[in-house]
């Protein structure tokens, strides 16, 4: 056990306290000129706009997915089932050239795209797209077994009730299911603001218009400006898991409402 | 009496209920297929076509080619490197991940909330954080680095730092799956070895190993994976040196950037292969573990 608590603070603490240590190097002022300067900021809007954005797709679209999963019968729902992990299994360079090279300008979607006067390669769409990508299973796989647990007899019960289809949607499935909703695109949204290999090829990187916060990390470290690129990694850690935070109280709001109304 | 209202509703259940028009248990049957075909389409799209893609262009030259490109000695190297790297780190992960999930699982103390946050921590941050902290400790102007460089002693930019960035993204995948795990088997088991004279060791390995081997495996298998095809860490603390320090992602994003684009698209074949197996192996072991939870009754 003791090795444990040694093992885990070493492999995790020490590295993650080395970076607070590293931005106390520089001086409020230098600290928030760094993090405030232009380049910084877009770079920071990009990450967490087009993350939250892309988070929102996928609550929408791993929502319909999880139904179609759970609830209909239909051939190759089992291949389906398993491909939803896929975005998690494939290692993220090979993701981010491969949705580079289907979205390009002589892609397989990238030409009819282009014909129709979008362009997706290399723009913020681009890692919009990336992001998507990389959010789909976590929606998914978190609400997929609380869909599977519900009780059926819920759903009949306001049936003979006498309630529609759609009011037994909104008021007896969503709210047994919005913990779930929650948790997946918390994870989702974390995952896109922190995303680097799958976004990279696709994003153009160009500075103020589609460069992220993790490439602007790597870029200050290949110019040896540490402490620079140490600051925007702080501001990006705090605000994720100030979000994280906020995102698992609403979460835990939802839990007690689900059950005072289910 | 009694005779006259039982036989009464009958004809009027034989008719159509006039009262629900329709069945509101499910959706009608334009709903069910609009959804069903967009379930397919996004995936298909978003999920399904990069994949056949990655296939396409790695054999768009021919499978001559194909194995031409496999065979360079810096794909080589890489394909080596990755194999080592992803062996000593699934190997620690392996060793701590089971005392992690052992401590978590059998033993009350304080802290231990925090401990299982610190777990997951790796999974919430950026990679390139992660690796970013590895150049913080290691690095010219780091806290150990001058002394490690006085000493002669290269960790980052070269092997050393490849594998400890990779152990730490990947350090959750085992300890998660354990810990739920060890938690529901709780340790009765354990104490009825013991208390029939087994040592910790053998109680280990004859009581508790048994019980989470098909978890374990699940953990190694994502585990692995996740080592194999970690980008954005590696890619920090690596250097690219070519036939030196590049695992199999980072010479995919060379070879991208260099526009040897079947090359690139060759050794991203097989990281895709690796993901594929990889989740076919998931499938089976899920199963596996499903037989072997006990059951809520017994």
């Amino acid at each position: 056990m003791g090795l444990t608590l040694t093992w885990l603070s070493l492999l995790i603490l020490i590295p993650l306290a080395g970076l607070f240590v590293k931005t106390a190097e520089l001086s409020l002022s230098q600290f928030i000129d760094t993090v405030t300067s232009n380049r910084t900021l877009h770079a920071l809007q990009i990450s967490f706009g087009l993350a939250f954005a892309a988070a929102l797709v996928n609550l929408v679209a791993g929502l319909l997915i999880v139904w179609a999963l759970v609830r209909y019968r239909f051939p190759g729902r089992r291949i389906f089932d398993a491909i939803v992990d896929i975005p998690f299994a494939l290692p993220t360079a090979v993701a981010g050239i491969a949705l580079t090279t289907l979205f390009a300008q002589q892609g397989w979607l990238g030409a009819p795209l282009a014909a129709l006067g979008i362009k997706v390669a290399f723009t913020p769409l681009g890692i919009f797209v990336a992001m998507i990508f990389i959010g789909i299973p976590f929606v998914v796989r978190t609400v997929q077994p609380v869909l599977i647990d519900l009780d059926v007899e819920l759903e009949e019960a306001a049936a003979c009730l006498g309630a529609s289809r759609w009011q037994i949607i909104t008021r007896v499935i969503i709210p047994s299911l919005t913990p779930a909703i929650l948790t997946g695109f918390a994870l989702a949204f974390a995952r896109a603001v922190g995303e680097y290999g799958s976004v990279i090829f696709i994003a153009g990187n160009l500075p103020n218009v589609s460069e992220i916060a993790p490439l602007l990390i790597v870029i200050r470290l290949s110019e040896f400006r540490y402490a620079d690129a140490t600051a925007i990694a702080v501001v990006m850690l705090v605000a994720s898991f100030l979000i994280i935070f906020l995102l698992n109280r609403l979460q835990r709001w939802a839990q007690i409402r689900a059950l005072s109304v289910g | 009496m009694t005779i006259a209202t039982t036989t009464t509703p009958l004809p009027v259940a034989a008719k159509p209920v006039p009262l629900a028009k329709r069945d509101s248990r499910t959706e009608p049957r334009l709903v069910r297929g609009l959804i069903i075909g967009f379930a397919l389409t996004f995936l298909t799209v978003f999920v399904v076509l990069p994949l056949v893609l990655v296939f396409a262009q790695a054999f768009s030259k021919g499978v001559r080619f194909y194995l031409t490109s496999l065979a360079d000695p810096e794909a080589l190297a890489a394909i080596w490197l990755t194999l080592v790297t992803a062996v000593i780190s699934v190997g620690l992960n392996l060793i701590f991940g089971v005392a992690a999930a052992w401590a978590i699982a059998k033993f009350e103390f304080r802290g231990k909330t925090f401990l299982v946050t610190l777990i997951d921590l790796p999974f919430s941050v950026s990679p390139v954080i992660s690796g970013l902290v590895f150049v913080l400790l290691f690095g010219a102007q780091g806290f150990v680095g001058p002394w490690l460089m006085a000493h002669g002693i290269h960790i980052l930019f070269a092997v050393p730092a490849i594998v400890l960035a990779t152990t730490f993204v990947t350090f959750p995948f085992v300890a998660r799956e354990l810990i739920p795990l060890m938690q529901e088997q709780g340790s009765q088991e354990e104490e009825a070895a013991i208390s029939l004279g087994a040592r910790g060791w053998q109680t280990f390995v004859k009581v508790t190993l048994p019980n989470i081997k098909w978890g374990l495996l699940y953990g190694v298998l994502l585990c692995n994976a996740r080592a194999m095809g970690e980008f954005g860490a590696v890619s920090v603390v690596s250097g690219h040196i070519r036939g030196e320090t590049n695992t199999m992602p980072l010479l995919v994003e060379i070879l991208y950037n260099e526009y040897q684009l079947v090359a690139s698209f060759a050794i991203a074949s097989l990281l895709a292969l690796l993901a594929l197996v990889t989740l076919i192996a998931k499938t089976i072991l899920e199963s596996q573990i499903e037989e072997g939870r006990p059951h809520s009754d017994d």
